[in-house]
């Protein structure tokens, strides 16, 4: 009797590049020419398990007792790069490039809270400037 | 600041040497630096020890003097402060942009803790309309009942109502949480462009009305739904989400979260033309 070969399964895993600023187009979307809504899902609520040292010493500081704004922080994009928006200085603060994001947005989520954070109260902010020079009381 | 870019050409005003630089994003880089120092506050704010406690009897003061003060003792190094006699005076903790833990022995006027970026605030009574509108970040708790537009235009942080709340409660939010522990009035939601509220109670008509964005989770019966207002499945992320969330408010610990409704945005409202991408943009 021939032996069954036992073929083993190689399962590869794969991961899956994150393309930012792609996103599937509604038919609306596609009528009018635009995209509409955020950039990210904004109903996405965070993953706790995932909390980075640097945030847990943060929500410490201010007496909180969970991420408190920083839920409604995401990864987002601008022009095709990882970006966090800061809306402090309305903008978007692009993730520089030495920066290895994980596949997963509330890996990544956490890393834009974190660098928001670092962002918002550096002493190199632009609205650090504006309030020196516009700071009326 | 933004993305700027040299023109080529150049207009009146920059060959008269008024400017030479156009603005054609808001997208920022320069500045971004990864390896930034720890620092957990705003450049300028006061460094403040929540041990250091006070007392401040506002009875004589109007509100303005009163918020003075408050800054004054911030300033000094003051991390609680206990604010005596509110009288329900319009108005008071206003723009605190500041970590500090402030206590309210009494009830608030219009407008309380209005424009605040930080502070953990606790209201030993009641507040009147627009309580802690455009809240960027922190804690406000109000251990009774609140007016109308309770929490409008929020942006951040957790506002909080033991008791019951009046209408248009967190009109036009575009971020932050909510949460009711008693009843809500008509037009709940009503605009809301993201954020979270949560009504353990039953809510009044046209809940969510027209609301962009955004989540509504509501504990009791709904008096009627808003246009664009729709239910959603309330999913396992959810519950441990509120469970959390509930904790964290002191109130309804134990309450069946399972039971729960979410109301989401239809996305039916979702229609712009091509005049508009600029304005959306600076929106988003």
């Amino acid at each position: 009797m021939a032996k069954k070969k036992s073929k083993k399964v190689k399962t590869k895993s794969k991961a899956t590049k994150v393309k930012f600023g792609v996103k599937k187009q509604s038919a609306r979307e596609k009528m009018i020419g635009q995209s509409i809504g955020y950039r990210y899902d904004v109903n996405l609520l965070p993953d706790y398990t995932k909390i980075t040292p640097f945030l847990k010493k943060y929500v410490e500081a201010m007496g909180w007792d969970d991420l408190n704004w920083l839920e409604d922080v995401h990864m987002g994009y601008e022009e095709g790069k990882p970006a966090v928006f800061c809306r402090n200085a309305n903008g978007w603060v692009t993730i520089p490039k030495s920066i290895k994001l994980p596949n997963n947005q509330q890996d990544r989520d956490m890393i834009a809270r974190e660098l928001l954070v670092k962002f918002q109260m550096s002493p190199k902010h632009p609205l650090v400037d504006l309030k020196k020079a516009y700071l009326k009381f | 600041m933004a993305n700027l870019k040299t023109s080529e050409k150049k207009s009146k005003a920059q060959s008269m040497g008024m400017h030479t630089e156009v603005l054609t994003g808001r997208t920022q880089q320069k500045f971004f630096n990864p390896d930034e120092a720890e620092n957990f506050y705003y450049f300028g704010t006061y460094d403040v020890d929540f041990n250091k406690r006070t007392d401040l009897d506002v009875k004589e003061m109007s509100a303005p003097e009163a918020n003075k003060e408050i800054d004054n003792l911030m300033s000094q190094g003051y991390g609680t402060i206990v604010i005596k006699n509110p009288q329900g005076k319009h108005s008071l903790g206003v723009g605190i942009l500041n970590k500090l833990n402030l206590i309210f022995e009494g009830s608030l006027g219009y407008f309380g803790m209005g424009s605040c970026d930080g502070p953990t605030v606790r209201i030993n009574g009641r507040v009147g309309w627009s309580c802690a509108e455009n809240l960027m970040a922190g804690k406000v708790v109000i251990e009774k009942n609140a007016g109308s537009c309770f929490g409008a235009a929020i942006r951040g942080g957790d506002l909080i109502c033991k008791g019951s709340v009046g209408a248009r409660t967190g009109i036009d939010m575009k971020g932050g949480t909510i949460i009711i522990g008693g009843d809500a009035g008509a037009f709940t939601g009503f605009m809301m462009q993201r954020g979270r509220i949560i009504i353990l109670g039953d809510v009044g008509i046209n809940l969510g009305d027209s609301m962009y964005d955004g989540t509504i989770f509501i504990g009791g019966s709904i008096g009627s739904y808003g246009s664009d207002a729709v239910d959603a499945e309330l999913t396992k992320s959810d519950q441990d989400w509120l469970k959390r969330k509930l904790k964290v408010a002191e109130i309804g610990e134990n309450f069946d979260v399972s039971k729960m409704k979410k109301i989401v945005a239809g996305k039916k409202l979702w229609n712009y033309d091509n005049l508009e991408p600029t304005e959306k943009k600076g929106a988003i």
